[in-house]
């Protein structure tokens, strides 16, 4: 594919994947009409590992999350040039529908949003079922593994049909983890999932985050950076829709390369 | 903040407050009185042949208004089967779908139809269709009734489907679910309170219309075939309440109860079927 | 606008200079009061001795108050720091003190006829600790690196005194006493050059996030970082 006239160089060094790339994302742009949200990022995401992307509000950071399981289609304005690939799929080819790559690719969001009509066990097991699941036993074994994953099932197996809106801020939270786990996708996108929760709920969030790494790719959206130092293997700063810096998460906490890194990092800006 | 600053600030809350609540019996009290009246004269008129006799001629005693209510129920089962589909169908796609300045035509013209004064739906639908069948007939009362409807559901289901927060499309389509599962399983599935209530509210108002049956519908006997016209409650009333004889009056009154209770049963079924079976908000 | 988290910052960086320059004005004292038999000003730099341990006290305690801020990058860089530092001065504080007490009890007894440039070495070792703390302040992690292998010279001359000091016990067994006092004098101002190189290398630390302590050949700037 023919290089942009006006693609930058890379100014930050890139770090050694000792594992799979999940994730190769090339010269992506997302434009709204007139606007830029992103602006022509690189990077590559590191299978089994946890990436966080941090950068001031409005930024671009959700909206490059949402470009990797093609979300940001819901915006009729929305446009992209450039290539995600998914484990070596071209996530945008003509011939992949969006419902297939968000099979593969799930998404929790920030303000927890379990189905009010549902109760817990239909909550869990929607995507499969109205994805054309039916076997009953299928739909039971999932729906507790997911709910063990998501570190919830203890505290709720008593209850699986109680309405999934009677669980408390932190567990409803959970259950969208685990709803979408159960359509066992291979990447995990969260758009600061724990914003909306006191500190309590947040820890559980974050320790559920760091067993869910053993099994899965996650990409993790956050404005809070001591969570991103505390959870995060890799971590990229995004300013005004271009990628600043990508590494190692320990260096760009103790040590960025890049002034700018440095300064949003410290609280000079942002 | 000296005393009487304060003494006058509570003088102003409580008269508010008093004038408000005898504002709200004023709203009240007509319905109120409408209903003592109705029930005071309708309910002595009631009896067993009400419900089972054909109207009584000019000067006859006794007789009932079946064939009215059996009328009343079939429109009202008619009306739904045009206005539900195409009016809920149509809400669905002003909230779901479509650009925005078609949507704004199309809004346009709902609420515009929604004032239009019944008697002109009634006018139409002669025109469309009684004049080319040659006659009146259940099957132009049941779509009068129907056409009436679509603006009104739509409208209703359209606000009812904007109220669903689209965390809850997000979170769908982000599992992977197609667009129009989604709609129909998560988002009217939501919605689904909201959208009956508005169509029993639509059936609640259609079923005491008159005018629009003047032109369509309006027997006195049975009719065996949709292409015959049928009676309808509204209509008998009017024209017995207008006739010169007691008897009739009386015959009027019952019906007017009849009628009454029916409006009343839909939005009590409406109010059953919204009760909050979790007790929770959403 | 400042953050609260800049003003802490400032204020842990005016509480080390400040102690910094207690601790060299007590080394300054301690060598003067030794050369020149000066009793009084030796008990008083030991008196003194107890403002620098405040100070080190202080310090360590605002650089947690900070640590409980979550500073990152050069912020959390120059927290850990400032903790090293401020101890590498106390310890200095302490040998000024070990100087001074030796100078105390040296000016009981009649001075030793020995030849021995100690204002020298404590020039040497005051001038690594001024430099130090300069670099501190300019962040120049180059001046901090030239600062390094000036330690060997003080060790050298450490070395030559203690033979100097050795030779003339063993021909003049009188003065074995007044000698050892001596010993432990330049032993001291050893350790305080010992300890402006630990604060030079937390200044390379500072500024480069290189961690160079207990590594060979130093001089050179390490390849930038992958």
């Amino acid at each position: 594919m023919p290089e942009p006239a006006n693609q930058l160089p890379n100014p930050a060094p890139k770090p050694q994947l000792a594992g799979a790339t999940a994730l190769t994302v090339r010269n992506l742009s997302v434009y709204f009409g007139k606007n830029t949200a992103v602006k022509n990022v690189s990077l590559d995401i590191a299978a089994k590992a946890v990436t966080a992307i941090i950068g001031p509000s409005g930024c671009g950071k959700s909206t490059f999350l949402r470009a990797i399981n093609r979300m940001h289609e819901l915006n009729p304005e929305a446009r992209m040039e450039g290539e995600i690939k998914l484990f070596g799929d071209d996530i945008y080819s003509r011939n992949v529908e969006s419902v297939t790559v968000r099979r593969r690719v799930g998404m929790v969001f920030q303000k927890s949003n379990p189905f009010p009509t549902m109760s817990i066990t239909e909550n869990v097991t929607v995507g499969l079922r109205l994805n054309g699941v039916r076997d009953k036993r299928i739909l039971a074994e999932r729906t507790e593994q997911s709910l063990r994953m998501a570190a919830l099932w203890d505290e709720v197996k008593d209850r699986l049909n109680a309405p999934a809106i009677s669980l408390s801020g932190g567990q409803q939270q959970r259950l969208c983890i685990a709803r979408a786990l159960a359509v066992q996708p291979e990447v995990l996108l969260m758009d600061e999932p724990a914003s909306a929760l006191d500190p309590l709920a947040t820890q559980k969030i974050e320790d559920l985050i760091l067993q869910l790494k053993k099994d899965y790719t996650i990409v993790i959206v956050t404005h809070n950076m001591q969570q991103a130092a505390r959870i995060s293997d890799f971590t990229a700063f995004l300013y005004l829709g271009e990628l600043v810096e990508f590494d190692v998460t320990a260096k760009i906490f103790t040590n960025p390369a890049q002034k700018r890194t440095e300064d949003y990092v410290t609280g000079r800006f942002g | 903040m000296t005393a009487p600053n304060h003494n006058w600030r509570k003088f102003k809350n409580a008269f508010m407050q008093a004038l408000t609540f005898v504002c709200a019996i004023l709203v009240v009290t007509p319905l109120i009185l409408v209903f003592y009246h109705v029930i005071r004269e309708g309910f002595s008129s009631l009896n067993w042949a009400f419900f089972t006799q054909l109207p009584p001629g000019p000067g006859e005693a006794g007789g009932g208004m079946a064939n009215a209510i059996v009328g009343t129920l079939v429109l009202l089962v008619m009306a739904p089967l045009l206005g539900v589909p195409v009016g809920v169908l149509g809400g669905v796609f002003l909230s779901e779908f479509g650009g925005t300045k078609l949507n704004w035509w199309i809004r346009f013209a709902a609420d515009v139809l929604n004032g239009v004064p019944s008697i002109t739906w009634g006018v139409v639908v002669y025109g469309l269709m009684v004049m080319p069948m040659h006659g009146a007939s259940t099957l132009a009362g049941g779509v009068v009734l129907g056409l009436m409807m679509i603006p009104l559901v739509m409208r209703t289901t359209e606000e009812v489907l904007q109220l669903v927060p689209g965390g809850y499309r997000e979170a769908a389509l982000a599992l992977g679910i197609a667009k129009w599962r989604t709609i129909v399983q998560i988002v009217i599935r939501t919605a689904l309170k909201g959208i009956v209530t508005g169509v029993l509210l639509a059936l609640a108002r259609i079923a005491g219309e008159t005018a629009p049956l003047l032109f369509t519908t309006g027997n006195l006997g049975w009719a065996h075939k949709l292409t015959e016209p049928i009676a309808a409650m509204p209509l008998l009333i009017y024209n017995e309440a207008t006739g010169p004889y007691d008897n009739w009056h009386r015959q009027a009154w019952a019906g007017a109860f009849v009628l009454l209770m029916l409006v009343l049963a839909i939005n009590i079924g409406v109010r059953f079927f919204t009760r909050d079976r979790f007790r929770s908000k959403i | 606008m400042e953050n609260h988290f800049e003003i802490g910052l400032g204020e842990l960086r005016q509480k080390l200079l400040t102690m910094a320059s207690y601790a060299e004005t007590a080394v300054n004292q301690a060598v003067q009061a030794f050369m020149q038999r000066d009793h009084d000003l030796a008990l008083r730099v030991k008196a003194d001795d107890d403002v620098i341990d405040k100070f080190e006290i202080e310090i360590d305690e605002l650089a947690i108050q900070l640590l409980t801020k979550a500073p990152l990058a050069s912020n959390l860089r120059l927290v850990t720091v400032a903790m090293k530092v401020s101890q590498n001065l106390e310890r200095i504080g302490d040998e000024a003190t070990k100087i001074a007490k030796r100078a105390r009890d040296l000016t009981q007894e009649p001075p030793v006829k020995i030849n021995l440039d100690l204002p020298r070495m404590a020039g040497l070792a005051l001038v690594m600790v001024k430099d130090a703390l300069d670099s501190f302040v300019q962040r120049d992690s180059a001046a901090a690196r030239a600062i390094i292998p000036r330690d060997k010279e003080v060790d050298a001359l450490n070395k030559e005194m203690h033979q100097q000091l050795a030779q003339h016990m063993m021909t003049n067994p009188d003065t074995i006493a007044r000698c050892l006092n001596w010993i432990v004098a330049t032993k001291s101002l050893e350790r305080i050059a010992d300890h402006a190189k630990n604060i030079a290398e937390e200044v390379v630390y500072l500024c480069e996030a290189q961690d160079i302590r207990h590594t060979v050949g130093k001089s050179q700037p390490a390849p930038p970082a992958v």
